[in-house]
């Protein structure tokens, strides 16, 4: 079986992108840079109803404004729209100035329905239905293992919490977008997008073409985190927008639209009773959950998750247990997978649960999570952790740190395990006989630095500098390769660069003579190949890749007990994903997954309107992130494993820090916050210092 | 007093009239208030531009730009679809996340606040404009070297807010960087980099703390 080399020169090392300086100079072409000839502007009109019967759109005004080129309904007829900001309509033309008019000028009877957005309105038995004839509530699928109730009364200590997590809004900093051609010859979408073929299958679906009319390409894109994976109802339109106006359409959506839309992490509302033995031992757990996905939750689903569901109970061994989950569908846009889907919220639920429990047994929390936690990695994380956090000497019982300024610690931990490779990833190479060599894979870079994983390996093999691999990715015309999701990228390109460039090696070897065309050697092997350059097909070899990676993060805050304020001080990451690539671009999605979770602690949040049915924060100023002045200091810990070959590391670095912050916070000020984001007034609810409601 | 004609007033002769009033409160203080007057009469005698286009001449990266634009067109629009220059991305369109910023005469702006026809007369500097003679400035340099850049769609923003930073500050502390970078975001989290990277610039070296355990 293949293997990777023991000594390495550049896998392992520190690498800088090799799609750095593109970007660094504004020469890179994003999915919303594309200046197609003869391009059009397009945009979108939404709901502004939160629920309603539509029963006509009139665009002949539309059409009339000077500039316009086209205008289409999303659909003809009746028709209803489920939440605020679901699509009705889109115009195209020469410039974002001559859109704005058309869609004031675009008509639409509507006859307003009956709505809910908050998920506890949704769950009233007299609530309105998001679905006609459906519950809003799907039945859950109860399981049990052992006997709980007798288990309780076997338990030293019993902890009963209610912890909740928002709704999140992905918001990467290029939206969602596409710009599309279509003429009789086919389609080609320049798209933002994490998977390049699930958008052209989604295209030609859509639109009933052929798969092999339609070409997706992405040189470069803003950021995905998980909703990026279709053509969407935006992508769709502004293929029917180019095809009525003859003309490329670029249609991005704008930063409002964003927010709406294309996607969100489902909320969760945990109710967690957890008991431990006098020992330490977690001995029984009841968890019961429930959590928005927007519109796409709920009866209609068919029952069950909903998408809304998360991994319960998180990651330590209980040997009785009873699990009862459901979805509540709400007027609001649907959830799409974010990061890690399920595990954040799952992580934070579970570890809070820990430290209180922990609290009461009287035992330290990482003692208490190595006595329960089953994987033998992730329990010498938390000691490696704990060793370089200074865990011992900065413990203290919760609420014990003197001043109005309270410090506190806390930890949590994260598992992976849909981090497995895809086997089915292909690529190819063309070595010139000049010695250049150039990658082709269909898969895309994110961000994550996919581009520069390639080199890296390629490099490693040929015995070549990363700066002297060519890498084309973003076009469906290549091997076909995953889309970016489930941090399953580097696990599925890097065997199969391994296995194109063992193939060229032996095929240089019998076209040059030369037993070992690596390093030196390369260019006069290549030479040999005379005029014709070899082109060398590879796929995904086993051996090489492996899953699931773990993780533990320990967080540092100081709670100003005065204004509520949370300061991150410090966050120690500890991770593993077997052999690492890049260790350079391996710390950026380290930090990233850190900020990410960070956000999601104390600062995101989507607020729907419950009285109007809008949501209310759609937009950077009043949805918060995190800002380079509220970014901690981080420590990354990271484990090298070659023998279990290559895994991803994009989710497991973003599952645990919420968790990790809350329970530092209910360290600092002896009260647990019930419910993320932690924001100045919870904690000063927390301590019965909220000051009271302006009367009007 | 009489009150102006709103409609009468177009944007940017609208904001000449209240930074003419601001003067205007001023003096009017010291009780010559027939200036008010004057002042008003004046902010209404100027040309009102558009709706339609109206000739436009940038001076982006010490080159002119010559374009034909309606008056509410914004900078970041004009830089972004009426010229090739994408490398100023737009984020929010709403001041909120710095994705758009650009130098004006050295100070950095978010050039979706500000409109086309406002940015004339003045040198504007874009992301392009930087590395003009093919090298690379150091801040660019650092960027690579330090890996402060993710999917890169705020990096060009930021590499603005940082270049003219270190050109009025050439050696900021830790906190000036976090000042001068509060109005970029970042969805990626590549903040922490883009810290040493800004610090690497200004010609302090940083190294990297990450421990790789083996085994």
């Amino acid at each position: 079986m293949a293997s990777w080399p023991a000594q390495t020169k550049y896998i392992s090392h520190p690498t800088t992108r090799i799609d750095a300086v593109p970007k660094v100079t504004g020469k890179a072409h994003y999915s919303s840079d594309i200046q197609a000839d003869g391009w059009l502007y397009g945009m979108i009109l939404r709901s502004k109803w939160p629920a309603a019967k539509i029963s006509g759109i009139n665009l002949d005004k539309a059409r009339q404004v000077p500039g316009i080129q086209a205008a289409v309904k999303v659909r003809d007829g009746e028709f209803t729209v489920r939440f605020y900001g679901e699509e009705l309509a889109a115009v195209a033309g020469t410039s974002k100035q001559a859109c704005l008019d058309a869609l004031r000028a675009i008509e639409v009877k509507a006859e307003p329905l009956p709505f809910v957005v908050l998920e506890d309105d949704a769950r009233k038995s007299d609530a309105p239905k998001v679905w006609d004839g459906s519950s809003n509530v799907s039945p859950g699928r109860p399981r049990e293992k052992g006997a709980v109730d007798q288990a309780f009364s076997e338990c030293a200590a019993v902890i009963e919490g209610f912890y909740t997590t928002p709704v999140q809004i992905h918001h990467p900093m290029e939206t969602h977008g596409n710009t599309v051609s279509w003429t009789d010859d086919g389609l080609t979408a320049w798209s933002s997008t994490q998977g390049i073929s699930s958008v052209r299958d989604s295209f030609a679906g859509a639109l009933q073409l052929d798969q092999s009319k339609v070409r997706v390409l992405t040189d470069f894109m803003g950021g995905g985190f998980g909703a990026k994976f279709s053509a969407g109802v935006e992508g769709v339109l502004a293929a029917r927008l180019s095809r009525e106006a003859k003309a490329p359409v670029r249609l991005m959506l704008t930063r409002f639209d964003q927010g709406l839309a294309v996607g969100n992490r489902p909320s969760s509302f945990q109710k967690i009773k957890m008991g431990a033995l006098a020992d330490g031992t977690l001995h029984a757990y009841d968890g019961e959950n429930y959590g928005t996905a927007g519109i796409g939750a709920g009866g209609d689903s068919g029952g069950g998750g909903g998408g809304a569901d998360i991994p319960m109970p998180y990651l330590y061994t209980v040997a009785n247990s009873r699990v009862k989950q459901s979805a509540v569908a709400v007027n609001a846009g649907s959830s799409r997978a974010f990061r890690a889907p399920g595990h954040p919220p799952a992580s934070y639920g579970m570890e809070c649960a820990m430290d209180d429990l922990a609290v009461k047994l009287g035992m330290d929390p990482v003692e208490f999570r190595l006595k329960n936690d089953p994987n033998e990695i992730r329990r010498r994380e938390l000691t490696i952790g704990a060793d370089r956090f200074g865990w011992k000497e900065k413990y203290r019982p919760p609420g014990t740190s003197p001043g109005p300024v309270k410090v506190g610690v806390g930890c949590a931990g994260a598992a992976w395990p849909a981090g497995g490779p895809n086997r089915r990833t292909q690529g190819e190479a063309q070595i010139n006989p000049d010695g250049s060599v150039e990658f082709r894979l269909g898969v895309q870079d994110i961000g994550t630095g996919t581009k520069t994983v390639i080199a890296v390996v390629a490099a490693e093999m040929l015995g070549l500098k990363p700066e002297q691999i060519g890498v084309k990715v973003g076009d469906t015309r290549f091997p076909p390769g995953p889309g970016s999701g489930g941090s399953t990228t580097c696990s599925s390109v890097s065997p199969t660069v391994y296995d194109i460039c063992a193939k060229a090696l032996e095929q240089l070897q019998a076209q040059s003579g030369i037993a070992d065309a690596r390093g030196e050697n390369w260019f006069a092997a290549c030479k040999k190949l005379g005029v014709t350059p070899l082109t060398v097909s590879g796929q995904w070899q086993p051996g090489l890749s492996s899953s699931p990676a773990y993780g533990v993060q320990f967080a540092e805050v100081a709670v100003d007990t005065e204004t509520g304020l949370v300061t991150v001080r410090k966050v120690v990451a500890v991770h593993d994903c077997g052999l690492i690539i890049d260790t350079l671009t391996l710390e950026s999605q380290i930090n990233g997954g850190v900020i990410m979770g960070m956000g999601y602690a104390l600062y995101e949040e989507r607020v729907m309107d419950d009285l109007s049915g809008v949501l209310l924060n759609p937009n950077f100023e009043t949805y918060k992130l995190p800002g380079i002045a509220d970014v901690p200091e981080i420590q990354i810990v990271l484990l090298n494993m070659p023998e279990r070959g290559v895994i991803g590391i994009g989710e497991p670095a973003t599952v645990t820090t919420a968790g990790a912050i809350a329970n530092a916070v209910a360290n600092a000020i002896g009260a647990r916050v019930p419910g993320l984001p932690i924001t100045p007034a919870k904690i000063l609810n927390a301590l019965g210092r909220a000051p009271a409601p302006l009367s009007t | 007093m009489k009150a102006p004609e709103p409609e009468k007033l177009e944007a940017h002769s609208r904001r000449t009239f209240l930074k003419s009033l601001g003067t205007v409160a001023a003096t009017a203080a010291t009780a010559q208030v027939q200036s008010v007057a004057a002042e008003l009469e004046k902010a209404n005698a100027e040309k009102v531009l558009g709706p339609g286009p109206v000739p436009v001449v940038l001076t982006v990266n010490g080159e002119k730009l010559k374009l034909a634009l309606e008056p509410r067109v914004t900078l970041l629009d004009a830089l972004r679809n009426y010229s090739s220059l994408t490398g100023t991305k737009e984020g929010c369109d709403r001041a909120a996340c710095g994705a758009c910023t650009v130098l004006i005469d050295d100070t950095p702006v978010y050039s979706c606040q500000k409109l086309a026809i406002e940015a004339q007369g003045r040198e504007i500097t874009t992301i392009e404009g930087l590395a003009r003679s093919g090298k690379l400035t150091k801040v660019q340099q650092a960027f690579i070297e330090k890996d402060a850049l993710q999917c890169g769609y705020c990096t060009p923003g930021f590499i603005m807010s940082v270049t003219a930073l270190l050109k009025r500050n050439p050696h900021p502390t830790l906190e000036e960087v976090k000042h001068a970078c509060s109005g970029n975001l970042c969805r990626c989290g590549t903040q922490p980099h883009i810290l040493q990277a800004v610090l690497l610039a200004s010609g302090v070296e940083v190294t990297t703390k990450t421990e790789v355990l083996h085994g």
